[in-house]
């Protein structure tokens, strides 16, 4: 997993809410079995007409927000299927840090595995940085050490992220490594289960 | 020597509660490790954990707490040729990739064609695989419905697939408890689709987010395990990514005699331990919500959202009923791409296709119900109206009891098992700007197909839309 430590990006507005995975990625998109090149499939039917031409209005077509690194969007980001391809088509499409003021659990969850950070601030703060990015070529910085994010007009904002999956994306750390660790207590925890479940081992 | 199961003694414990402290592994970091009893996998959610676990040289620690199928991008027609003959590259690359998976690691799996294939959440249940008690994951975030059972089901992505592959465990903090309470006698016509959509009305598509919601109320009791698997299915969509209904005599009713369900001395055993999956009398919840069953009508979904509910008697709402400038705004776009005007009435808008399935109402009691109302009528001209059977298992029950019959007489199309029109990563699609009259879960934009409008509803308002050619009361078809 990529670290994640300090970020000075372009910001690109997203005033939508309830932006879903289907949204972020659809389905057509999701026959790969790869992780990579997902970029192409990044909002699609938002990025692209029904003749697959860019849509010249939608934001991350505007060549002022061309390289955009962060997203602000509407309440309850990431909303429905549990498909890891949505973050992984926002950050090969060069996006790092998605702010909100909610995310879903299962695509705030998949962020964490993938260096991707998502950042919860105010309703207030968010539309400070709605309005703030407009025009574009803003720059804001994601300080995940400092937990700060700081927007173009220079505004400090600070957010809450709980400070285990702070340290692990700040180290890149790989969770099925850290878990082996336990292996021990995953081994007696299964000769436990296995005396005291047995109809659960020939199953 | 075998000892009993150990027995929670009741300690202001919710059910919840005793489901995450029976299967807690260890604490590391202020993480939680626990053990995954059951974790089902798919085609699509996969591939990529697999490969990771291979470029890691890592074993699949459980591969006989590991199920498989194949659902989301295979055909619902000719699956008897095999994945060979799916049309589809991409997707059957992506099938020709699961089955060497489950092969080089040991993996039980039914494929295409097999009787015993079909939707992941309907499969778990049907095998008795899912029992009271149990954690399950699936790359799905439909994984909720297997809370109908009382197990802890949730929905992963795929680096968590690979994590439970290689550890069968997950890390995770735990959720806070919301119970929702549904009490009281349902007017007819109106299920549990329609009690899981005023449950998302009631809170919002976030509004169960860090939570684990748990059914209860004398509503909940009467419902059968179909009923009970829908409402759970849908949990995700109120933003919890687990629902839970306490286990009881109908949970064990559908339990007894499957596949997988332990037989004889093992059921005696296992039973006691299932009961013992309860919230205590004094357990605390975080918040509470309490909705009278008789108070709901016959729902569906007007915009892109499942949060946009209204009865099938009500208006589309006016955008002045949207109280912040975002939430406005969504529902502008909505109306647009939904091709509605606010204010109108919903029972106006015309449908052109008609879709029976999806891992949220394809069992056996939904086609019974869609069928009764279905019986003896014909439908409209102008509507493609099909049925999508839950697994090949529940297609075969179907057919015994003639209900294919009656379908086909009616002019649906009675097709083979698969997550089919629900998403459409399959030939199943919804032409753009047509209107879907579904069963299914998500109205999200394009979610049927690219500009495709789809409508949720329970299996009979799907059927009599079938009929009346339009979205339609339900109660006047009974």
């Amino acid at each position: 997993m990529d670290a994640f430590t300090r970020l000075d990006a372009k910001l690109a507005p997203l005033p939508l809410a309830n932006i879903d995975t289907d949204q972020i990625i659809p389905k057509q998109f999701l026959k790969t079995v790869e992780r990579e090149g997902l970029a192409k499939g990044l909002f699609y039917d938002l990025r692209f007409d029904g003749d697959g031409k860019p849509r010249p209005d939608f934001v991350l077509n505007r060549p002022e927000y061309k390289g955009a690194g962060v997203l602000v969007a509407g309440d309850n980001f990431g909303c429905g299927s549990s498909r890891e391809h949505a973050p992984w088509a926002l950050m090969d499409f060069g996006i790092r840090c998605v702010v909100s003021t909610s995310f879903a659990d299962i695509f705030y969850n998949n962020c964490f595995q993938n260096g991707l950070l998502p950042v919860v601030l105010t309703a207030e703060q968010v539309q400070a940085l709605m309005d703030e990015a407009k025009g574009g070529n803003h720059l804001v910085t994601v300080d995940l050490e400092a937990q700060t994010v700081v927007s173009p007009s220079g505004q400090t904002f600070a957010f809450k992220i709980d400070p285990q999956r702070k340290e692990k994306m700040l180290k890149g750390l790989d969770a099925i490594g850290e878990t082996l660790q336990a292996s021990g207590d995953i081994d007696l925890y299964e000769m436990k289960a296995a005396l005291s479940k047995p109809w659960l081992e020939n199953a | 020597m075998r000892s009993m199961p150990p027995l929670p003694k009741p300690s202001g414990k919710t059910l919840y509660d005793k489901i995450w402290d029976a299967h807690l592994v260890a604490d590391q970091d202020g993480e939680s490790i626990f053990y995954i009893d059951l974790h089902l996998i798919h085609e699509v959610t996969t591939p990529q954990a697999f490969a990771g676990l291979r470029a890691a040289k890592r074993p699949v620690r459980r591969p006989d707490r590991t199920l498989a199928v194949a659902d989301h991008n295979v055909p619902t027609e000719g699956q008897a040729l095999g994945v060979a003959a799916v049309a589809d590259e991409e997707a059957r690359l992506q099938l020709q990739t699961l089955e060497r998976n489950v092969k080089d690691y040991g993996i039980e799996f039914f494929p295409m064609g097999d009787i015993r294939n079909g939707i992941v959440h309907v499969v778990g249940p049907e095998q008795g695989r899912t029992q009271p008690g149990m954690t399950i994951v699936c790359g799905d975030s439909h994984t909720s419905t297997h809370g109908a059972f009382g197990a802890l089901a949730q929905g992963i992505g795929t680096s968590e697939v690979e994590h439970v592959l290689a550890t069968q465990t997950l890390r995770q903090k735990k959720s806070k408890n919301l119970r929702v309470t549904l009490d009281g006698e349902p007017i007819a016509g109106v299920g549990a689709k329609d009690y899981a959509l005023a449950v998302i009305r009631e809170i919002g598509t976030a509004g169960g987010t860090g939570y684990v919601i748990e059914y209860a109320g004398s509503a909940i009791r009467a419902l059968s395990m179909e009923g009970r698997m829908t409402l759970c299915n849908l949990t995700i969509e109120a933003g919890a990514r687990a629902g839970l209904v306490a286990p009881d005599e109908t949970t064990f009713d559908y339990l007894r005699g499957r596949p997988a369900t332990p037989k004889g001395a093992a059921w005696e055993m296992a039973l006691p331990y299932w009961k013992s999956f309860f919230s205590d009398p004094d357990a605390h919840f975080d918040r509470e919500i309490v909705i009278d069953a008789a108070s709901i009508a016959p729902l569906v979904t007007w915009g892109t959202s499942p949060e946009d509910v209204i009865a099938v008697t009500d208006r589309v709402p006016s955008l002045d009923s949207f109280t912040t400038p975002d939430k406005r705004a969504s529902a502008e776009r909505a109306l647009d791409y939904m091709g509605l005007e606010a204010g109108q009435p919903i029972t106006e808008a015309k449908v052109d296709v008609v879709f029976i399935g999806s891992c949220t109402n394809s069992r056996i009691e939904d086609l019974r119900a869609a069928a009764k109302i279905v019986e003896g009528r014909t439908v409209a001209g102008h509507v493609r109206a099909m049925v999508v059977p839950g697994s090949g298992l529940v297609r075969a029950q179907a057919e015994e009891e003639g209900l294919d019959a009656i379908f086909l007489a009616a002019g649906f199309e009675w097709r083979e098992p698969g997550c089919s029109m629900c998403l459409a990563m399959n030939p199943d699609k919804a032409p753009p700007g047509q209107r879907v009259a579904s069963t299914s879960n998500r109205n999200f934009v394009g979610r049927q197909g690219r500009g495709a409008r789809t409508h949720l509803m329970s299996p009979v308002m799907a059927a009599a839309a079938a009929i009346a050619g339009h979205i339609a009361d339900v109660r006047d078809f009974l």
